[in-house]
């Protein structure tokens, strides 16, 4: 599935100081009904975002205009349970490019990695930091660049890097999957396949 | 070099290694339903690319289906929909495919190894992090993504960083009442639900080597609640017993040189791990889960821990709570009860149902509780009737449902109703998970049997005959 090349993204965030925020919360099974891949957005964290009755809970911060952004900054352990693409589907169809977080789920990181959204990990106190920056103004902006894998919050210039491999960071900067790699190695996998000795 | 259980079943399959990046690894057997697989699908569509190995690759329908009247249409038209692609996928692209009402129809993973397609040594993934459940069998078995779906049906593989890898022993042995399902609450409520996460876990010691292979898989099956990408127990006797003469399983000589290959599948004794953890397996108790994630977990007999206890995450913790309308400190016993759900791809294969029957024999349901027994699959719903185990229930009350995942992830109609309280045998405990405001507490069969029969929160070993 092709996306959208990510090189250097500014911009405010929408701060989630939640931990193990689990993927039945950003998008609830009942809405995995679908057979293409479009509309996730609308039900991101569905049961935070809205009341039964399908008004949008005030206190939930996606509701709250005050916050906006490309970037999602969410607390420990962020994306745990299932393995449904879905969740990063959801979080790239409303608009975002990219989740911060102090530790990210296997599976979750993964699904992000494969679909043009960018997890970027940092430490327990810079998290700290970015989401005090945020509720002290919530125009503070972030800037994550993929190249020299920093993220920088720009009204201090406080900084860190974190870890991508240097594959998947190739990938991200320009849009290409794993499928594209491996449908160019097709014939030294049919060859492995059949020295299998099982 | 030495090497673990894990390290030689991952190093045969890498077709090669990217420098700075991930492994291209090769896998064995993919296992595919209806929710996570049509965008695969129409990838391969739109890419215009075939399945390169069709008889790798099995499809069951399971997650999205009713657990009554399977012989009519489903009703649900986004989930009659997602089964008709599923359907049509497997047919266009010469894919094994076990619909509903197909007498192997039945769970992802209690399917599998019931039809010998699990086997040890062998790379198994599905759209669905509870694959990890196919390790029990020394396989290496996790959870994908639907890109990663893709992948596998365009070229058999994918392309993951190896694993670090963890050992947890669990020495000694259990105590009557304490089954499988709360030796692995155990252990996720020592390591938290992020304690594994980035390796691969091997379960060792007495416990496990005595376990049986249903067992097994239960633990298996919930290495990805303490975020391990999956989790392995070396082949022996107990496992190719249990493989032996299924339909998918080698034959004759195909037999003796797996039986070769598999027996070499242990970790060697001088071989290291990067994390490892030992426990007493006489500690653990019945367990239960009072919180909102698989971690949050104690023994029956315990109090809900309160804040001051917590290493950090307080406001999770009360978050969890508030949403439980639970109390810090308060004991669960004598809780009341609303439902109680049997099944899943943790719980529902037949020791799980001999389990439940043997708590609720000469017993009768409790009034006001409802309860819904959701097989695993069609076998383990023939075996519940051969076994005699219909009778006790029906005579305690209770009726068997059809096969499907259920009340476990709430997808069809098996919904528990906002503010009402759940023992459930499922895996995961999440915020709305069995239904929107659904409050979950996940526990064994025998927990389970016992809120049945009492309608409330009860120690399983004050019922055992």
């Amino acid at each position: 599935m092709a996306y959208d090349k990510f090189t250097v993204l500014k911009s405010t965030a929408v701060p989630l100081p939640i931990e193990n925020v689990d993927t039945d919360q950003i998008i609830p099974a009942r809405f995995l009904k679908a057979t293409e891949r479009v509309g996730f957005g609308d039900n991101l964290f569905r049961d935070w975002r809205y009341n039964p009755d399908n008004t949008p809970k005030a206190d939930f911060v996606l509701n709250n205009p005050v916050y906006s952004g490309k970037i999602l900054v969410g607390g420990k352990n962020f994306g745990s349970g299932s393995s449904r693409e879905h969740a990063a589907w959801a979080i790239y169809d409303y608009g975002f490019r990219c989740v911060v977080s102090s530790f990210f789920a296997d599976i979750f990181r993964n699904n992000c990695l494969n679909i043009g959204v960018l997890p970027v990990q940092v430490s327990a106190e810079f998290l700290e930091k970015i989401f005090n920056a945020i509720f002290a103004n919530p125009q503070t902006e972030l800037e994550i660049n993929l190249s020299e894998q920093t993220i920088t919050l720009l009204a201090t210039g406080e900084s860190e890097s974190f870890d991508i491999s240097s594959y998947k960071k190739d990938n991200m900067s320009n849009g290409f999957d794993d499928i594209d790699y491996l449908q160019n190695i097709k014939g030294e996998i049919q060859e492995f396949a059949s020295k299998l000795p099982f | 070099m030495s090497k673990t259980l894990f390290d030689k079943v991952w190093d045969a399959h890498v077709v090669r290694s990217i420098e700075g990046g991930p492994d291209v690894l090769f896998i064995d057997r993919h296992l595919i339903h209806e929710v996570t697989s049509p965008v695969a699908f129409l990838g391969l569509k739109t890419r215009g690319i075939p399945v390169l190995y069709p008889e790798r690759t099995f499809a069951t329908a399971d997650h999205n289906t009713p657990t009554i009247n399977q012989h009519l249409p489903v009703a649900d038209p986004l989930s009659a929909n997602q089964l008709k692609a599923l359907e049509e996928n497997a047919g266009a692209y010469g894919i094994r495919h076990w619909g509903l009402g197909h007498q192997k129809n039945g769970i992802v993973h209690v399917v599998g190894p019931e039809n010998g397609i699990t086997q040890p040594g062998a790379t198994i993934v599905c759209g669905d992090s509870h694959t990890s459940t196919h390790g029990a069998f020394g396989a290496i078995a996790f959870g994908i993504g639907t890109s990663e779906v893709e992948m596998v049906l365009s070229t058999q593989c994918i392309m993951q960083p190896k694993p670090k890898k963890m050992r947890i022993n669990i020495t000694g042995s259990l105590s009557k009442g304490v089954t499988p399902k709360d030796v692995a609450l155990f252990i996720i409520s020592k390591l938290t639900t992020s304690g594994a996460t980035g390796y691969f876990v091997e379960y060792a010691g007495e416990v496990f080597e005595s376990m049986s292979m249903e067992g097994r898989m239960t633990v298996c099956n919930l290495s990805i609640e303490m975020g391990a990408r999956g989790g392995m127990i070396a082949p022996d006797e107990t496992t190719f017993n249990y493989i032996k003469g299924r339909e998918f399983t080698p034959k004759g000589e195909a037999w003796d040189k797996a039986m070769a290959y598999w027996q070499t599948l242990k970790t060697d004794a001088d071989a290291t791990f990067d994390k490892e953890f030992t426990y007493d397996g006489s500690s653990i108790e019945p367990m239960i889960t009072y919180g909102t994630n698989p971690g949050m977990g104690m023994g029956i007999s315990n109090n809900i821990p309160t804040a001051q206890e917590l290493d950090g995450g307080v406001a999770t913790y009360e978050k969890s709570l508030n949403y439980m309308g639970f109390h810090e400190g308060e004991s669960m016993i004598g809780k009341k009860v609303d439902y109680v759900f049997v099944g899943s791809c943790t719980n529902g294969r037949i020791e799980d149902f001999r389990a439940f029957a043997s708590i609720v024999k000469g017993k009768k349901k409790a009034d006001d509780v409802t309860v819904w027994l959701v097989p695993g699959s069609h076998v383990v719903e023939a075996q519940i009737k051969e076994e005699g185990l219909l009778d006790v229930l029906t005579e305690a009350g209770f009726s068997l449902r059809q096969p499907g995942c259920s009340a476990c992830l709430a997808m069809n109609d098996d919904k528990v109703p906002a503010g009402k309280y759940a023992v459930s045998t499922s895996n995961r405990n999440f915020e709305g998970r069995q239904g929107p405001g659904a409050r979950t507490m996940l526990a064994s069969p025998l927990v389970a049997a016992a809120a049945a029969v009492t309608g409330v929160v009860t120690d399983p070993r004050t019922l055992i005959q």
